[in-house]
């Protein structure tokens, strides 16, 4: 019995070491970015975030979600500062009041990718819009992001000016993963699809099996991203100081240099352009 | 599909290697998970006993929607604990969303309805059993309660591994309320979740087998501790 008690206590013991820490330090300075799978999953931010904490002292936690996600967590207040790729979704946060103000940060492009073999045959060139509709015409599998992501919104963006309904043959050979960027790449390289894709992503990603870029250059692919400090008068408890501070770091001279900076396999993902 | 054996020796020799990175991640993982068993263990225990006992109107339909809620999907029991916690949220004063303890708060809510169904079978049971006896002696049904968890602590231990189970496996809930931030709620399972959607599926695969290794050691380690009671048990017995 005595055993049995030592032996409880003995655990209740280890579990509350266990619980020590588990309470965060609350002393440091910390805000939290909203932002997308691209700069996460690209490793652009675990690349520039510690040069800005070592300058500033200010942590930046960031949470990864679609650009559509971000904006919504963003206005629910559960974040200080919004870094995304849909401008027109970014000026109406802002037009809405959500938002202070929006600054150009970079900009990388986005890249049709799809199978080796490439069934509807648009390997490359360099006009997406053509590409897309003769991938319709095919009836080539494509693998779309269907989460509201800025990706997707290009995408929709792209099927719309090359006059194709894509809900009418949604699940038939358009396929909508709901998911991020590299689960879509996945669902494309099981299924031998096209899909869209932002290149730092791509460049970025390690299951390209069977798969090549295939339509590049195309002006109307460009991506721009953009950051915006969450409105203090929305949400009081926006940490407006320290957000200011990462948005003046990150758009200026050392800021613009560490993303230009991040190389992946001898090449540059992003490619500054602040105001 | 990438070479899986290399880059399981890498991930292994980064865990011998004591690398700080995942270790912490490890280390997270567990004390979130412990925790919420813990907690869930605290709340569910009472109540499924209690249930297992008590006898009132509307007992049956309880235990129905108890064991329903074992079924909870991690994702679902993510998005409620994320509108409470959001700073939108009637919790949201609280500033917990994207930590660890909104990590264990969801884990506890999916947990807790596991040990109390688990326990109210198992108190139920036994209670069958031994009222009679109980019953002569002149214990109450409500203080025959802590008898009856004591007598069936192997059950309620194999309760508590399959709720520890359920939470140091989950990844819908804790990406959601967590937020999957670098070095402060990233867990084993969210790192996996990231570590596939960059499509580096064999790390992804390396790092699911050494958390399906650190569930086998926690588990055996509980069930070294269960054994070595039931020695005692049977002493009493």
């Amino acid at each position: 019995m005595i055993g049995n008690v030592m032996r409880a206590g003995m655990f209740a013991l280890a579990l509350g070491g266990l619980g020590i820490g588990a309470a965060q330090a609350a002393d440091d300075p910390y805000i939290v970015v909203q932002s997308t799978t691209s700069t996460q999953n690209s490793g652009l931010l675990d690349a520039i975030l510690p040069e800005f904490k070592a300058r500033t002292g200010i942590e930046v936690r960031v949470v990864a979600v679609g650009t559509g996600q971000a904006i919504k967590n963003a206005k629910n207040g559960d974040g200080d500062v919004l870094l995304v790729h849909a401008k027109p979704a970014e000026e109406k946060f802002v037009a809405e009041g959500w938002g202070v103000q929006r600054f150009d940060v970079m900009y990388n492009d986005f890249i049709l990718v799809g199978p080796e073999t490439d069934p509807a045959g648009v390997g490359g060139g360099a006009d997406i819009v053509a590409a897309l509709a003769a991938v319709a015409q095919a009836q080539a599998p494509f693998v779309s992001r269907g989460d509201d992501s800025g990706t997707h919104k290009a995408e929709l963006r792209h099927w719309k000016a090359a006059g194709i309904d894509v809900s009418a043959a949604s699940g038939e050979w358009y396929r909508e993963t709901g998911s991020g960027m590299g689960a879509t790449l996945n669902a494309a390289a099981g299924m031998g699809a096209y899909a869209l894709t932002d290149r730092a992503t791509w460049i970025s990603f390690g299951n390209k099996d069977g798969m090549k870029v295939l339509v590049e250059g195309d002006p109307r692919l460009f991506n721009q991203y953009g950051v915006i400090l969450v409105n203090p008068e929305k949400h009081a408890h926006v940490k407006a100081k320290e957000g200011q501070a990462f948005i003046d770091w990150l758009t200026g001279p050392e800021g613009q240099a560490a993303i230009a900076g991040f190389k992946l396999e001898g090449q540059q993902l992003f490619f500054p352009n602040a105001k | 599909m990438q070479d899986f054996a290399q880059e399981f020796k890498s991930a292994a020799a980064l865990i011998l290697a004591g690398d700080p990175e995942l270790w912490a991640i490890v280390l997270l993982s567990l004390k979130v998970s412990l925790l919420a068993v813990l907690i869930a263990a605290l709340i569910g225990m009472p109540l499924g006993a209690a249930l297992g006992v008590g006898r009132f109107p509307g007992r049956r339909a309880v235990v129905i929607v108890l064991n329903a809620l074992m079924g909870l999907p991690p994702v679902v029991v993510g998005l409620l604990v994320y509108l409470m916690l959001s700073r939108s949220g009637p919790l949201g004063v609280l500033n917990l969303l994207y930590t660890p303890s909104a990590m264990i708060v969801a884990q506890v809510v999916l947990v807790t309805p596991i040990v109390a169904a688990l326990t109210r079978q198992t108190v139920e049971t036994l209670d069958a059993e031994y009222s009679e006896q109980l019953r002569s002696l002149g214990v109450s049904r409500l203080a025959s309660v802590p008898t009856l968890l004591w007598d069936s602590r192997l059950a309620l231990l194999t309760a508590l591994l399959a709720g520890f189970g359920r939470a140091i496996a989950e990844v819908g809930a804790v990406i959601m309320v967590g937020g999957n931030i670098n070095h402060v709620t990233r867990v084993m399972t969210t790192t996996i979740a990231l570590e596939t959607s960059k499509g580096n599926l064999a790390l992804a695969l390396a790092l699911g087998t050494i958390l399906i290794g650190i569930a086998v050691t926690v588990t055996g380690a509980v069930s070294l501790l269960g054994l070595n009671d039931d020695r005692g048990a049977l002493k009493h017995a």
